[in-house]
């Protein structure tokens, strides 16, 4: 597939204040493949949070910031499937009807998640330089429902050759965390969540990578907390040494085949 | 007054028994549904026909109705309407006096769930007998359904061999299953063979030929349909479908979608009493056809599809919710994710609205869904409608969960969120401070080591690193 020369990057509110530094190896790795990476200072939150919550008028608000700061027809590049469904899949419901209903359905059509982007329109392959490294690979329930995306993360892992890359058990359920949700129903997130963190310890994987930094923060912040053999402990304690290092794809892409 | 949601949430989760039971069944149930589909270009197919025949039906609802109707009178089966519960379990208990019935004997009907009417039925004297296993044990244990095709599956065999031994002291104990089935089936075969009154649900009601489609596995329904002398039927009415040739497909979604089967051990097609010189089958057959509020979803385009269900319950046996929680944390009659959009609606949103918040969005449920119903997007539709921002004022309890703080909470972070120089002074300020923030972010730190703001955001890396802003 033919790829544009510029792309625009949506960095997504959680990545640029908890996880920078997978934003900046997304646009580092898009760089370097030869586009020119734009990134608008105008960008802020694809309004998710508040359209999950049902507050619809102030979801709109937001998301409608983000329609005037992606005017041009480059296509958008989102590290999270999950902003990414928001704006590919629910703006034009969100608009429909509406005056901005033309430039939601503009905007939709241009957004790629990153994974899918590197995969299957660049064709990203670099030579591995890392170690030998056993990583357990979640996919969000976005990647692999709403954007259908899963099998790009797995693919672009798959063409790292010192990567040995397991899926957790029941690999096809939720993290638990569903942005308000977890603050809404914190008991059946936690629950949620222990599960899933005790499935990623069982794999033994030094690394958990994913392509959401909203799993990734749900199960870095349970893994860090420490499980028992059932599920959570009563209170924190010392994290099992075991437990894996999160981090999200690009980085992992990025560290393994940059040569400093 | 029943306990608050999170309260039976608590009391699910910290059960292990019952999270132990729950998610051995579901499981089960998601590989038989798994290795029921082999084909999934044949399931896509197969799903978008089911979509199209409930849609289509309820497209035309009102005039299928009254072809169903004409249909069955014309075979001699007497239709009945019942705008609520209330009127519902009027109408049988006005047909079991009429018939001289003091007991009921009942294949498995969410409907009368629904409608409340074995506890009805028992204040005015008239007992009502579960003949369905599952109901049969639940009824021994004074529970509800906690799923709607498997409603004992919270128990194992060793509870229901406690409550067996309670209720039968005459039988030996045994944890054995077919000892224990044996059991209730010498029981049961009691009431089949005197119950002058049989009970049942509908899964499908053809308009075209006036038949009533009921899907079993244990022979229970056929007996209840057929043996006594009077048979009611009650049926919701979205049940409905036009033409005999849509049952096949239907069918097929239905009982693999539920248990994996490739069709139902009986497949019952009841299109009247008995005639002229038949030996056997019921001499008078009732259709109770009940609404409680299903007109009302009705009129909306999108919630309309609420009402496509089939009553399958593959939703909850995919869901990360109901696999942890069981049906009875719900609550409510009707479970799970088809449960959180359902009875919300049925209820209202100031009696049941938080079940529409009791889901992470994940998507499994809308993803199994044999007849396509968009259960995330109608969750979140209710979430809307709920705080006041859908567009639908007639669905009941709208705007009801609108709370002053919320609303607050969001307008502050739609301020900051929809002007960039305050979204900068905001996230310049959450970096620079970002040890002096609270990082105990109520309930989410209770189980999570918060994670810290990074010191400098995205928008200031890209800059420095010369990434083009425009």
């Amino acid at each position: 597939m033919p790829h544009s020369a510029r792309v625009y990057f949506f960095g997504t509110c959680l990545i640029d204040l908890i996880f920078p530094q997978a934003g900046l190896a997304a646009m580092r790795l898009l760089r370097r493949e030869g586009l020119e990476v734009i990134f608008p200072q105008g960008q802020t939150c694809c309004g998710q949070p508040a359209y999950n919550s049902g507050y619809d008028a102030a979801a709109r608000a937001v998301a409608r910031q983000q329609l005037a700061t992606f005017p041009e027809d480059y296509p958008i590049l989102v590290p999270s499937a999950s902003c990414a469904g928001m704006m590919k899949v629910q703006y034009p419901k969100l608009f429909a009807g509406t005056a901005d209903e033309e430039r939601a359905l503009h905007l939709a059509a241009r957004v790629h998640e990153l994974t899918d982007y590197l995969a299957r329109v660049l064709d990203w392959r670099r030579p591995d330089l890392g170690p030998p490294l056993k990583v357990v690979l979640h996919h969000s329930c976005s990647a692999r429902r709403e954007m259908g995306v899963s099998g790009a993360a797995a693919d672009l892992l798959a063409r790292l050759a010192n990567l040995e890359v397991v899926e957790p058990d029941h690999a096809h359920e939720c993290c638990g965390f569903g942005g308000t949700f977890a603050v809404k129903q914190p008991e059946i997130s936690a629950a949620m969540a222990a599960d899933k963190a005790a499935a990623i310890l069982a794999t033994g994987a030094r690394v958990l990578v994913g392509q959401d930094c909203g799993c990734l923060l749900n199960l870095g912040g349970t893994l860090a907390y420490g499980l028992t053999a059932k599920g959570l402990t009563a209170s924190p304690r010392t994290p099992d040494p075991q437990a894996p290092v999160v981090k999200h794809i690009a980085e992992l892409l990025w560290e393994r085949t940059h040569a400093p | 007054m029943p306990p608050e949601f999170s309260v039976r949430v608590g009391q699910a989760l910290d059960n292990e028994r019952l999270r132990r039971n729950i998610r051995r069944t579901m499981d089960g149930l998601v590989a038989k549904r798994r290795q029921a589909f082999p084909d999934t270009d044949e399931l896509t197919v197969l799903r978008r026909r089911g979509k199209l025949i409930r849609g289509q039906a309820l497209a035309n609802l009102p005039d299928l109705l009254l072809e169903l109707e004409a249909n069955c009178e014309r075979n001699g089966i007497q239709v009945h309407w019942a705008e609520t519960a209330a009127e519902g379990n009027a109408l049988v208990l006005d047909l079991l006096r009429r018939q001289g019935a003091r007991r009921v004997i009942k294949g498995k009907s969410m409907v009368s769930e629904e409608m409340g009417l074995n506890h009805y039925l028992e204040a005015q004297g008239i007992q009502a007998v579960e003949t369905d296993l599952g109901e049969f044990i639940l009824q021994l244990a004074g529970e509800r359904p906690s799923h709607i095709i498997a409603p004992a599956i919270h128990k194992d065999r060793g509870e229901i061999a406690a409550l067996f031994a309670a209720h039968f002291p005459e039988y030996p104990y045994t944890e054995d299953i077919e000892g224990l089935t044996a059991i209730a089936r010498r029981i049961m075969r009691e009431h089949f063979g005197q119950a002058v009154a049989g009970l049942s649900g509908v899964n499908f009601a053809i308009a075209e030929t006036g038949t009533l489609c009921l899907v079993e596995n244990e022979g229970n329904g056929r007996l209840c349909t057929t043996a006594p002398d009077l048979h009611i039927a009650v049926c919701g009415i979205e049940k409905v479908i036009a033409r005999l040739d849509q049952l096949p497909p239907l069918l097929t979604l239905l009982t693999r979608s539920a248990t994996g089967q490739p069709i139902t051990t009986y497949v019952n097609l009841i299109s009247g009493p008995r005639r002229e010189g038949e030996r056997d089958g019921p001499r008078e057959v009732h259709l109770v056809l009940l609404d409680n509020g299903r007109s009302r979803i009705h009129r909306d385009q999108q919630l309309r599809a609420t009402l496509r269900c089939i009553r399958c319950g593959a939703c909850m046996n995919h869901c990360p919710v109901y696999s942890r929680l069981g049906g009875h944390a719900y609550g409510t009659v009707y479970p799970g994710p088809i449960g959180s959009v359902l009875e919300p609606q049925i209820q209202g949103l100031d009696r049941q609205g938080e079940l529409a918040e009791a889901s992470s969005l994940c998507g499994a449920c809308g993803e199994v869904c044999p007849v396509r119903i968009p259960l995330p997007g109608l969750l979140r539709r209710l979430r809307a409608e709920g705080v006041g921002d859908g567009p639908d004022a007639g669905v009941p309890g709208h705007g009801s969960r609108r709370k002053v703080l919320h609303r607050l909470i969001w307008s502050l972070w739609r301020q900051a969120h929809a002007h960039p120089p305050l979204y900068w002074l905001m996230t310049r300020l959450a970096t620079r401070l970002r040890r002096l923030l609270p990082t105990g972010l109520g309930p989410w730190a209770r189980t999570r080591t918060p994670s810290v703001i990074a010191p400098r955001s995205l928008h200031e890396l890209a800059r420095a690193e010369g990434f083009a802003h425009e």
